[in-house]
């Protein structure tokens, strides 16, 4: 019970109120500027040259009142912007007419949740184990060319890396495809060749993700490891002549990992950012393609869709680390 | 001075130092230009470097290199709006925070934490696309800075914290002292190495922030950054194209950027962070 | 004149110092300064002095863990395992890991972080044992402990309780049942009651001399408080800046000491009936990187003479079992 009251209900409690202000705050973006969004929205897809039937415009017209609000007060919008969300209304995309927003979103969905969970995955286990290995021989040469190499690639943000592979490694040396997550004409299918394929098409951007997101595990878990080394516990078990495979597995690694699945937790928004801002430069077709050619288009509906669905869905995923973390810290578990 | 000769002596500090002055002077030599970077056509189009053009030309006919002056400095300029606003908003939050506690802390903590959590490029695109039209590099600037406060007030927070339970606050408190003059002389100094190097982590997040909204065209393409010159770069195809002399310079000038910033970061808070610090020297 | 005891331990002119490399200057800590011990089996040997006189690195030098920057820059320590002399400091790490536990054990202070926090006690239990004996009997050996854990006094479910459950005075017992379960020749206690309140010290005291009464082996006790040896100890050492400066049984000591040091030390006990201020020792002790010339308490000795200042006191033995490093008491000898 007062495990209940002290860790799960703050959480609970926690997770809907970022939901709340995160779409409160997407919901005010349209409304700080003092012209009509509506007439602007129709204005730049006008510039970008969309040509749409006029039915059709009165149609978005209407639902551009309808999202940005000519009817009614801010709360009455408000409260019908909650309405329509619960029941899983996006509304529809302005460009692609009239296909629902929430339609497009699932079309790319899979994409984006393979990629993200694959590397996130990947880079997790692979940042933690090269980054204990390396906080436990401090002292030996390789990790400290390690440390340098993770040195240089910390800074960089995600667009700039996943760019300069693209350069090195689509055009420079042509191994891997430019653009795509599957061969042009390539049919969905759960065959050999289909598989190698998107694999293949997946390789760059993957690779990008897991390297940027890996250094960052791996100097984490160096530093934790150094700090673990240093607590009296694992000084004690040194002293007690237990082995050294026990030592940094059952005492070392199992310690440092605590703080890093939190790490996790905390790293998503970042993780997914970086995910959309890769898919961009690959041209891989998922949340960030789709993204990018709702800025093109100016489709802002479909944007804001996204963002609601990101934030919902980030903040879900931390609350599923925070509710397994006990799980492994009897500390929380057991007062 | 002893500050300065100790910091030297990491070859991080000295080469990033060393690439951040040739960066500023570069910023700089944008004032002494031949040409106004706004205007298109001033000089033949795709020229390879030359003599004449150090960096060659591009294909909206305008000087590669002094081009590349004014994104340098723009690019900074932008950075350096955010890096400052946001740092005045993480201390006074901050602060605030950690000095009141109770509920405003609870309150301003929360906010805190959910800009940590939402995907920030996001509101970022969203907002940009709501004002780009009259998007200029201080409204950028302070957009950026409006959202990215959040780590940093959490860190000065846990330092006012650790700082109100000492004895000088006691006995500044007795002798009758206001929160206020409290805060400003007593805690501000200890709060100023935090603010230094988390400033640099952030000018570097800011630069980044705006490479993607520029490429995005979400920001004046017209105003010469790192991001717009790379996007018109991309714009004509460039690589495509082996104008290899176009798309390298701004990618290699933010890499240059990026690289030297962070170090800068990293070993001053290194030597700011004794433990850091003597575990280097331990290594 | 009692009859020659068998030695288990033995150090000859030992020194370990720190060496520590700060930005090209090199730092000299001389922790442990020409230490010649020989301690007998069966018996409690006590090593007293203030903090930061060594006392914990000689613990560690005579346990054998010499790892930088700490280092053995002379001397040689033997323990006598089954009747033979082994010189140690030249022992394979897995030799050296072998004998931790089996041969001389380690009792840490039973701080906070001694335990492994994840774990069950149970757990560290079995790392601890099973880093040592492998085979069908393993089963047994933990199986016995565990009732021995029982036996000492200790509640029966302590072992499915995790670090954070116990108390300080629990967590020390457990630390003193873990050094003894192996049968080991010697046991090494770091500051067993330092951190515990009086009543609790009380019953960590009988449990150690209690385990060393029916095991018949050695214990050395390091503890800056005489209170603690003069009901436990059978021999003392008095430690100051690094060396042994007095030695002798327990009552030689109390009843006769010799040193000025080892007066102060007794004096600020307190006594019953005596209500005058208790005097401590005045000033600090010295530095060990910076040691002053000659005997390093002439700073702080009230009894000072030119020659304390220019040359280090040998030992003058005083009785069988006695002996004594100052100037005053070599020349009261001598006439």
């Amino acid at each position: 019970m007062n495990f209940l009251k002290r860790y799960l209900l703050p959480r609970m409690i926690s997770y809907f109120l970022v939901i709340w202000l995160g779409i409160t705050v997407v919901f005010f973006i349209p409304r700080l500027t003092p012209n009509d969004p509506v007439i602007r929205m129709i204005d730049q897809m006008r510039a970008r040259g969309s040509t749409l039937e006029p039915g059709a415009m009165d149609d978005i017209m209407a639902d551009l009142t309808r999202m940005y609000g000519l009817e009614g007060s801010w709360i009455e919008q408000y409260g019908d912007m909650w309405g329509r969300l619960i029941r899983g209304d996006f509304g529809v995309s302005f460009f692609q007419f009239p296909t629902p927003v929430s339609q497009l979103i699932g079309n790319a969905l899979p994409w984006t949740l393979g990629l993200l969970l694959s590397t996130t995955a990947i880079t997790w286990i692979f940042g933690n184990i090269l980054g204990g290995i390396a906080g436990y021989y401090t002292r030996k040469r390789w990790s400290r060319v390690l440390d340098t190499v993770a040195m240089v690639i910390r800074p960089l943000p995600y667009y700039i890396f996943a760019f300069t592979l693209l350069l090195l490694f689509a055009y420079l040396v042509r191994w891997f495809p430019i653009t795509g997550g599957a061969s042009l004409g390539a049919l969905p299918s759960f065959t050999w060749e289909y598989i190698m394929d998107v694999l293949w098409h997946s390789f760059l951007p993957a690779l990008s993700l897991i390297v940027l997101g890996g250094v960052v595990v791996f100097q984490t878990m160096k530093l934790l490891v150094q700090n673990v080394n240093a607590e009296s516990f694992v000084q004690y078990a040194k002293l007690g002549g237990v082995t050294e495979d026990r030592i940094v597995g059952k005492y070392i690694i199992r310690n440092a990992m605590l703080p890093q699945i939190t790490g996790l937790a905390l790293s998503f928004g970042q993780i997914f950012s970086g995910a959309l801002i890769t898919e961009i430069v690959f041209g891989y077709p998922g949340l960030g393609m789709l993204l990018y050619r709702a800025i093109l288009n100016g489709d802002y509906n479909l944007i804001m869709g996204i963002t609601i669905l990101s934030i919902v869905g980030i903040t879900t995923a931390i609350l599923v680390v925070d509710l397994t973390y006990p799980l492994l810290d009897p500390r929380i578990r057991y007062v | 001075m002893k500050l300065l000769r100790d910091l030297f002596k990491d070859f991080r500090f000295t080469l990033s130092f060393i690439v951040l002055m040739i960066i500023m002077i570069l910023a700089l030599l944008s004032f002494f230009s031949p040409y106004d970077p706004t205007l298109w056509y001033v000089v033949p189009r795709d020229l390879r470097p030359s003599a004449e053009h150090l960096l060659g030309t591009d294909s909206n006919g305008q000087d590669i290199f002094w081009q590349a002056t004014f994104a340098v400095r723009n690019s900074l300029v932008v950075s350096l709006i955010s890096g400052l606003v946001s740092r005045a908003i993480a201390v006074l939050i901050g602060m605030i925070a950690g000095y009141k506690g109770g509920s405003i802390d609870r309150v301003l903590m929360f906010v805190g934490d959910s800009l940590l959590v939402i995907p920030l490029v996001l509101i970022f695109v969203m907002l940009a696309m709501m004002v780009r039209q009259s998007m200029t590099l201080v409204t950028l600037g302070l957009m950026l800075a409006a959202f990215g406060w959040a780590w940093d007030a959490r860190l000065i927070r846990s330092m006012v914290l650790s700082l109100r339970e000492r004895e000088f606050t006691k006995t500044a408190a007795l002798s009758g002292t206001g929160t206020v003059k409290l805060v400003l002389k007593e805690y501000m100094p200890f709060t100023m190495p935090l603010v230094f190097s988390t400033l640099i982590n952030n000018m570097s997040w800011a630069i980044g922030i705006e490479m993607f909204l520029a490429i995005l065209g979400l920001v004046n393409l017209n105003i010469p950054t790192l991001g717009t010159m790379l996007n018109w770069a991309l714009h004509y195809q460039s690589i495509l194209l082996g104008r290899w002399w176009w798309i390298l310079t701004p990618v290699l000038l933010s890499l240059l950027v990026f690289i030297a910033l962070y170090w800068l970061s990293v070993s001053v808070s290194e030597y700011l962070d004794p433990r850091t610090r003597i575990q280097r020297v331990g290594a | 004149m009692t009859a020659k005891k068998a030695t288990v331990l033995q150090t000859e002119n030992l020194q370990a110092f720190y060496v520590l490399e700060m930005q090209g200057t090199q730092k000299v800590v001389k922790a442990v300064n020409d230490v010649n011990l020989q301690i007998y089996e069966n018996e409690i040997y006590g090593i007293a002095g203030e903090s930061g006189c060594g006392k914990t690195t000689l613990l560690k030098t005579l346990f054998n863990d010499i790892v930088p920057p700490l280092r053995l820059m002379h001397g040689k320590i033997r323990y006598c395992i089954d009747s033979a002399e082994v010189d140690v400091t030249s022992l394979s790490a897995e030799e050296k890991r072998k004998l931790r536990m089996e041969f001389i054990s380690y009792i840490p202070q039973g701080s906070m972080s001694v335990f492994n926090p994840v774990q069950r006690i149970r757990g560290t239990f079995r790392d601890f044992i099973g880093s040592h004996v492998s085979g069908k009997n393993r089963a047994e050996i933990i199986e016995s402990t565990y009732q021995r854990v029982v036996e000492l006094g200790l509640p029966q479910n302590v072992l499915d309780m995790y670090p954070h459950q116990l108390s300080g005075g629990m967590r020390q017992r457990v630390t003193i049942a873990l050094a003894s379960s192996l049968n080991p020749r010697i046991m090494i206690g770091d500051e067993p009651t330092t951190a515990l309140d009086v009543v609790v010290q009380r019953g960590v005291i009988q449990m150690l001399t209690e385990i060393q009464k029916s095991l018949k082996n050695t214990i050395i006790l390091v503890t800056h408080d005489m209170g603690v040896h003069a009901n436990v100890s059978d021999r003392i050492g008095i430690m100051y800046a690094g060396k042994i400066v007095e030695e002798g049984t327990t009552e030689q000591i109390f009843a006769e000491p010799a040193h000025p040091y080892t007066r102060f030390l007794i004096n600020s006990l307190p006594k019953f009936g005596d209500k005058s201020m208790r005097e401590s020792v005045p000033g600090s002790p010295p530095s060990l990187s910076n040691l002053p010339q000659g005997c390093p308490f002439h700073p702080r000795c009230p009894h000072v003479k030119d020659i304390c200042r220019q040359q280090m006191p040998d030992f003058t033995q005083l009785d069988h079992d006695h002996k004594v490093a100052c100037w005053l008491v070599g020349e009261q000898q001598h006439g």
